[in-house]
């Protein structure tokens, strides 16, 4: 792999602020706090500043998350986008009540070409369970009143697996989210954080229902391809070229994770890995500001990433995909006997030189991969 | 010391009835250990032997009382251990036989009692712990005397923990047990009852010495084994070490070899002058032979070298541990031990635990069978399932004669339980008018696993149990075997009454399917019969296993929980492609929770 110190293509930006904490959440989230949204905004352009010798000069992808970006004050979030560097994406995530037609139109005038819209469920009573604010009308309205701003690339976020969740409802969410036919969907299996609420609440009814949530995965793989969706990511997919008049729906700046590429990350919390160093921002937000205020980077947890480290995420990320992994990219990272094993049993296609998994294999992701990465990882 | 002056005694006592109390209290009150040096049970050093209550080892210790010379020899109070009360007692001229005043007599009291009567023991009965609320002093001095034959009014009733009455128990040892009566003038003769090893002395035999005298730099030979050895020093226990300048006919104390090497000198032989040995020998025990057998392994294989050092270390105290390697296709490289007894076996495990630090798996117990092939008129021992080959012409299992006793409304659950385990009745008898004395024939393969356990949840722990070998009979005996993903697993082969092979080897699937976890493909775990199944089930494959989401912030987090999985997988056992935990190999000891009645 090559480093190139000034030509880090995506940048991440965190806006942590929302109007109330999620229970499942274990993003660095701050609730409120109006008052310092401006000087955040101000510090994350300080902090910009400091970063933009690494920055290409064009960058390929740019990603508001969160938090609620869209929950930060309308004047500071204009100031943070016109401050940005252009990007050929750049993509802003938004929580539907927060979704207004003055915010939809705002983003679309500073450029931004693509939301990430967290609709998560559709039934009122698992929304309740996840302690969204957002109501099913909720996410349609916000949905509407993207696409009346012009929005042509909307991703809905789903998550399956909330405890109480029957396969009808699963069914039920699949259809609403593809009724509003979004460019791209996420759906991800709801995951008990250690640590988070949730898993304090409904750990151990999760623990008894996961063997019966086990199809759930399948059904949405199943629903979303048979949908004319491509099931591009282990958790994402997006509306095949031929049903989107071309376009490669696939989300850039994810996908720069996903294929080992190098990232900025700007904000409280935020990590960035740069030419084998990752970053991670503290997560206080008072720390974070101080720091800027005073014209310093902010406190950082620095983790070393040694070529046999970088290989093996470079292999356990590349097999999210439903591209093939060149074998040369992760040299030393790949069990060769393991591998022999998985290609018998059907779970990994090695095509001489490149591998990928198959479709029973991506379903087996994880364990796959954990089997595949040589023992010297463990280590 | 004129040997009229010399009683030798051991102390007899169903485990928690007050033996290494009443010891205590016997050193206290004859000043052996001040006040200030005592600590509670003085005799067992063992932090083991302490946290359990229980002894292991027995010693020897000197007091005085009123002008004579006491020597108590202890004794184990476990039934592992009976072949150690029965050699100490071969050391004495009399017993305390002590009965717990609120419990009455238990299994282990009876035999005990009858090892004591047939050594020609004079027998001191004692009830204690007559302080308690709950005691009847009364029916259990009935009890006793009707066991031994004697009159109640000669029963003693003491208190260890307060010391009310040791006194008179010491005068009765005194008055009742008789002297020792060996031939100072003949040549030295002397029983090694015990021994013991120091790291720095080498080995220590304890000894009762029978006829003349013992002493330092005497040329002495171990009769048996022919093995000579200068004494290096000669004393007795008090407790601490004492040497002195002999050792005569009737007194009991020690003797340190120097030998570096346990196996030159064995318990049970005897002591004699290399220059003028005595003619014959004294009666031997019989060698102990371990009865129960379960494999040890590191349950990291890099391990390995450590457990072979620990447990040669072990053997050097507890000659009745024998090891040899074992190589398991599921389990790696450890030993097939062979125990006394459960027990046994469970202290052996938690002193290599604690004492060594080794992680340790220890696969299901099993009994010792012996085999016999066709056209072959030799028998040979097998010590694992997985070793007893095809073609047999005969195979015999070890039996036991269990004593069992319990309140008489237990008698029915009991019955049931020794039906269940192919036990075949042969008497019983009214101890009093409320508690049975049951006496069943029992194949140790029945005991080994959950037997005890069994016998007490069903009798709300009333019952008390005791056994001794009976003989190898033959049995309708097969080889189980498991198979995982079509391999066989070695570790996991049993050997099976036939008429239960079908019922057990359906459980132990059942059970390896609670126990092994989902793979990425369908898992059949079977049991076998030689080429027939008896018994199959299916792990299902898993459908899914994928870590939901993957972005930039959580990439690290990912990776460890990855590395994390894997490092799980090294900790499992590969058996052909399936992971299988180390518990799943203790399956088959829970056998009895599932489908047996209970």
């Amino acid at each position: 792999m090559t480093y190139t110190t000034a030509g880090v293509r995506h940048l991440y930006v965190h806006l942590p602020f929302c109007s109330s904490r999620c229970g499942y959440c274990d993003f660095v989230t701050v609730v409120g706090r109006r008052e310092d949204h401006a000087r955040y905004v101000a510090a994350l352009l300080a902090e910009l500043e400091l970063e933009r010798a690494v920055l290409a000069p064009r960058l390929e992808s740019v990603y508001l998350g969160g938090g609620t970006p869209t929950f930060t004050d309308p004047g500071a979030l204009d100031g943070l986008l016109a401050g940005l560097p252009d990007a050929e994406e750049l993509t802003v995530e938004a929580n539907p009540e927060t979704v207004t037609p003055g915010v939809a139109g705002a983003l679309r005038r500073a450029g931004v070409d693509r939301v990430s819209l967290g609709a998560q469920t559709f039934q009122p009573r698992l929304l309740r369970t996840l302690e969204r604010v957002a109501l099913p009308d909720d996410v349609r309205r916000a949905f509407y009143t993207l696409r009346d701003a012009g929005f042509d690339n909307i991703s809905l976020d789903l998550v399956y697996g909330i405890p109480g969740q029957e396969p009808a409802d699963l069914a039920r969410d699949l259809a609403e989210a593809l009724a509003l036919g979004p460019e791209h969907v996420s759906a991800y299996e709801l995951e008990a954080k250690p640590g988070t609420r949730f898993t304090h609440a409904h750990g151990a009814e999760l623990a008894v229902e996961a063997e019966a949530m086990e199809g759930y995965f399948e059904t949405v793989v199943d629903t979303l391809t048979a949908s004319g969706y491509r099931w591009y990511e282990t958790a994402n997919f997006c509306r095949r070229p031929e049903r989107a008049g071309g376009r490669d729906l696939r989300a850039r700046h994810n996908l720069g994770y996903w294929l080992g590429h190098d990232y900025a990350g700007l904000g409280v919390g935020a990590v960035g890995t740069v030419a084998g160093r990752r970053a991670r921002n503290t997560p206080s937000l008072r720390r974070y500001l101080e720091a800027l205020d005073r014209g310093e980077r902010p406190p950082r947890q620095i983790e070393a990433l040694p070529p046999a480290v970088l290989g093996a995420e470079r292999l356990l990320l590349g097999l999210r995909l439903d591209e093939p992994v060149r074998l040369d990219d992760v040299r030393g990272a790949v069990d060769d006997a393991e591998l022999e094993r998985l290609v018998r049993a059907g779970l990994v296609s090695d095509r001489g030189g490149s591998i990928s998994l198959t479709r029973r294999g991506r379903f087996l992701g994880g364990g796959v991969t954990a089997r595949l990465l040589a023992p010297t990882m463990s280590g | 010391m004129d040997q009229q002056q010399i009683r030798n005694f051991s102390i007899i006592a169903h485990i928690d009835h007050g033996k290494s109390t009443l010891a205590d209290r016997i050193l206290q009150l004859t000043d052996t250990v001040s006040a200030r040096e005592m600590r509670d049970q003085v005799l067992d050093t063992m932090d083991l032997e302490r946290e359990r209550g229980i002894t292991i080892k027995a010693q020897a210790v000197r007091v005085k009382w009123r002008g004579h010379e006491l020597n108590l020899i202890d004794t184990p109070g476990h039934v592992d251990f009976t072949y150690e009360v029965s050699r100490s007692l071969q050391a004495c001229e009399g017993a305390l036989l002590v009965v717990d005043a609120a419990q009455g007599i238990e299994a282990q009291t009876l035999a005990n009692a009858y090892l004591a009567i047939e050594n020609d023991l004079e027998i001191v009965p004692v009830v204690n712990k007559i302080d308690l609320p709950q005691a009847d002093p009364d029916g259990a001095a009935a009890e006793v005397a009707d066991l031994i034959g004697e009159d109640a009014d000669r029963v003693l009733r003491i208190s260890a923990k307060t010391g009310d009455g040791v006194a008179a128990v010491l005068d009765a040892i005194v008055e009742r047990i008789g002297a020792p009566e060996g031939d100072l003038d003949a040549p030295p003769r002397a029983l090694i009852f015990d021994s013991s090893y120091d790291q720095y002395r080498g080995v220590v035999a304890f000894v009762r010495v029978v006829d003349g005298a013992f002493r330092p730099r005497q040329a002495l030979r171990a009769m048996a084994l022919g093995t000579r050895f200068e004494a290096q020093e000669i004393g007795f226990m008090s407790p601490a070490m004492r040497p002195v300048p002999e050792l005569q006919a009737g007194e009991v104390g020690y003797v340190i070899t120097g030998l570096k090497d346990v196996s030159e000198l064995r318990v049970g032989d005897t002591l004699t002058s290399d220059r003028s040995p005595a003619a014959a020998p004294l009666p031997g025990y019989k060698e102990v032979k371990p009865m129960v057998f379960a494999g040890l392994f590191p349950t990291d294989s890099d391990d390995y070298p450590e457990l072979r050092d620990a447990l040669e270390r072990l053997k050097l105290n507890d000659a009745a541990l024998f090891y040899e390697p074992e190589t398991s296709q599921a389990l790696g490289f450890g030993f097939r031990c062979g125990f006394l007894g459960l027990l046994h076996m469970e202290i052996v495990r938690e002193r290599l635990e604690r004492e060594f630090d080794l992680d340790l798996i220890v696969t299901a117990p099993n009994v010792a069978y012996r085999v016999r092939m066709i056209n072959d008129p030799d028998w040979r021992e097998v010590h694992t399932p997985s070793d007893l080959p095809d073609g047999v012409e005969e195979v015999e299992e070890p039996f036991i004669k269990a004593s069992i006793i319990v309140p008489k409304e237990y008698v029915g659950t009991i019955m049931e339980l020794n039906n269940d385990r192919r036990g075949r009745f042969d008497h019983m008898e009214y101890l009093s008018p409320e508690r049975v004395h049951l006496v069943y024939e029992l194949p140790l393969g029945e005991i080994v696993l959950d037997y005890y356990d069994q016998l007490k949840s069903r009798t709300r722990g009333y019952a008390s149990f005791d056994y001794d070998f009976a003989g190898f009979r033959p049995g309708s005996l097969v080889r189980v075997d498991v198979l995982v993903g079509g391999e066989p697993v070695d570790a996991l082969s049993l050997i099976l009454h036939r008429e239960f092979a079908y019922e057990r080897g359906k459980a132990l699937v059942e059970r390896l399917r609670e126990e092994i976890p989902r793979q990425m493909f369908d898992v059949p775990i079977q049991a076998a019969i030689g080429a027939r199944v008896i018994a199959r089930e299916t792990v299902k494959a898993r459908r899914k296993d994928v870590l939901a989401k993957c972005y930039g912030g959580d990439i690290t987090r990912k990776r460890k929980l990855l590395e994390k999985q894997k490092a799980g997988k090294k900790r499992m056992k590969q058996v052909g492609a399936v992971e299988v935990p180390q518990e799943a190999f203790l399956a088959v000891l829970n056998l009895n929770d599932g489908p047996r009645r209970s």
